[in-house]
């Protein structure tokens, strides 16, 4: 019977730490999941963790929407920025790095971050600045500044990234 | 061209294949093996004087022993074969490799038996081995050969891909070696560096320090080549490598970014992607008459190709459609057509060492997997589902899938590991291919002796 009351003692904790770890579950993933959506419009990264400067007040990076190399609004805004700084300081050659998440093959994402840096390229090229200032190099997926495999740290992976050459 | 010399063994058949008929045991390789042969492999005999030798220029306690031990280790990894302990082994090396009492290999249930004899003089080292059919009670196959003593484990794999062959009817996979990339560091800060190896993992050499970013390497037919891409100066270009000289050239003067290498079946050519202005295509470069040949043309991404084994056909990645799938077309760029239809993306289509095959990677609801379909597109298989896997690269029989996963080592994701795994077409028989660091990008070459 001793064994029978232990047994009954052990179920109600089991029950009770089944309960309490639910609970904790439950609160940690609401928190995250709002985290992530005011980081995210659609899946492409609108926070400002990892972006850098290119010159005083000009975001170096934009970033881009899963396999898609199409540039945003603000990425648009971002760039027009980096044109008019770069017009400004017409002595600064630069590169623009092109980079993938993980999530595919690494010869179809070599080809994608060459897609991307093409695109902010073709971009600050619409603003003034003349092809041969601006060189462009693919990364793929070599080179995530996220280490994380979740969909927000892929976010931050898919970026073409406007570095200073000279 | 020392390597070709020391690769290329001098074989002295003396021994004669004696009954090919009415042999009893048979391995059927097209299906899982739920029963692997009970095989007996005999420690190769040796004399006290050779023994000697070994053990002074081999620093091998017993040379016999170990080339044995080879063997055993092929035969397990291939699946199916169940190598015996040596501990029951009831009859002296020696004499079984004269006459095995076959009484007494039957009584520990060996269906199977291999014997061999070793010796070292004038700095040769002579091989003979037998393989016996136990039930029975006669010799399959009885051969021998010479090489330079420190080629003693390739030995041992010749010894697996003529059993191999005998008891399959198919080519062995064994004396061949992998190129891929190792890896250490942290994810945002990979140092990769091009590795060899033998195929069981042994003899493992770096050929690149790390200074760069090397990704993709591929053997040339003879084994010979090696054509990668290398970061080197950051400019992302495929370079071709002579793995005796060491010798690395850029491959072509395109004036953009190229990538996705590999070797045309007969090794005159390279094909690979060159990227520009945001879109990549397929090419070609004679490496004889340095002549580029532009294959595809269209505004979207071609990737991956790889040819058909008798060079008329190249299979190849493109987003035409919206999303990468597998596509075909004739050597030349005519003819395209899409052959992948399944749900998901599909990537790196490699073609069949026997011709009727495309090996694939295949992303689908946010997991990898590594299949097989039909040249035209039908009968897709998955061999094996994972969070992160990809680059398969076949047997040159045609029977395994050499493929590279990443393992989450933590919950949150962020710790990860790189590992070399095989399978078999069949889908069974998954194994992790022992590296000394992290590794990506295998590639497996031809057999080294044919």
């Amino acid at each position: 019977m001793i064994l029978n009351k232990i047994l009954k003692n052990t179920f109600i904790v089991i029950i009770f730490g089944l309960v309490v770890s639910a609970c904790a579950t439950k609160k940690t993933s609401t928190s995250t999941s709002a985290k992530i959506d005011s980081q995210l419009q659609g899946d492409v990264y609108i926070g400002s963790d990892t972006v850098g400067e290119l010159a005083k007040g000009v975001p170096d990076r934009v970033f881009f929407a899963t396999n898609e190399s199409i540039l945003t609004t603000k990425s648009r805004d971002t760039l027009r920025k980096q044109a008019a700084w770069l017009r400004e300081n017409a002595d600064v050659n630069v590169v623009v790095e092109g980079h993938a998440d993980e999530r595919g093959t690494r010869e179809y994402n070599l080809a994608l971050g060459e897609r991307r840096a093409n695109a902010a390229k073709d971009y600050l090229m619409t603003y003034g600045i003349s092809a041969d200032r601006i060189s462009v190099i693919s990364y793929g997926k070599e080179r995530p500044v996220d280490p994380g495999s979740n969909p927000l740290s892929w976010s931050k992976n898919r970026r073409s990234v406007t570095v200073k050459a000279n | 061209m020392k390597i070709i010399k020391i690769l290329t063994m001098v074989f002295i058949f003396f021994l004669s294949n004696t009954t090919i008929s009415f042999s009893l045991i048979e391995v059927d390789i097209t299906r899982g093996n739920i029963n692997p042969l009970p095989i007996a492999v005999s420690p190769l005999s040796q004399d006290i004087k050779s023994k000697k030798i070994s053990q002074d220029s081999l620093n091998l306690e017993d040379l016999g022993l170990e080339i044995s031990k080879v063997i055993e280790n092929n035969l397990k990894t291939s699946g199916l074969f169940n190598p015996l302990s040596k501990d029951a082994f009831l009859q002296k090396p020696d004499i079984a490799h004269l006459k095995p009492r076959f009484e007494d290999w039957s009584l520990i249930k060996a269906q199977a038996l291999i014997t061999g004899k070793v010796l070292i003089e004038n700095e040769k080292l002579k091989v003979e081995f037998r393989l016996w059919d136990v039930l029975a009670a006669r010799e399959m196959l009885a051969l021998a050969f010479t090489t330079v003593p420190s080629n003693w484990r390739r030995v041992g794999h010749i010894i697996t891909d003529k059993v191999y062959e005998r008891l399959t009817g198919e080519k062995g996979y064994f004396d061949t070696r992998i190129i891929y990339v190792a890896e250490e560091g942290p994810k945002t800060q990979r140092v990769k560096k091009l590795a060899i190896m033998d195929q069981d993992g042994f003899n493992n050499k770096y050929l690149t320090l790390g200074n760069e970013l090397v990704l993709t390497p591929r053997f040339n037919p003879t084994n010979q080549m090696v054509t990668y891409l290398s970061y080197f100066k950051n400019l992302p270009r495929v370079y071709l490598l002579d793995i005796e000289t060491g010798i690395q050239e850029v491959v072509g003067d395109f004036p953009g970014m190229t990538f996705a290498p590999r070797f045309s079946p007969d090794g005159k050519k390279i094909i690979m992607s060159f990227a520009k202005d945001g879109n990549s295509d397929i090419y070609t470069m004679d490496l004889e008459n340095r002549i580029v040949e532009q294959i595809t043309k269209h505004p979207s991404i071609d990737t991956s190709p790889s040819y058909s084994p008798d060079g008329k056909y190249i299979t190849f990645n493109s987003d035409r459609s919206g999303f990468q799938q597998i596509y075909l077309m004739k050597s030349d760029g005519s003819d395209v057509k899409r052959i992948s239809f399944g749900n998901g993306i599909y990537g790196t289509p490699v073609w069949s060492p026997r011709g009727d095959l495309i090996a694939f990677t295949k992303l689908h609801k946010g997991k990898f997997y590594i299949g097989v379909m039909r040249i035209d597109g039908k009968g897709e298989r998955l061999l094996t589902e994972n969070f992160y896997q990809e680059a398969p690269s076949w047997s040159p029989n045609g029977r395994v899938i050499i493929f590279y996963r990443e393992t989450k080592t933590d919950k949150k994701g962020e710790g990860f590991t790189a590992k070399l795994w095989s399978i078999d077409l069949t889908g069974y028989n998954e194994r992790l291919v022992e590296t000394e660091t992290d590794a990506s990008d295998p590639s497996w070459s031809s057999l080294l002796s044919n």
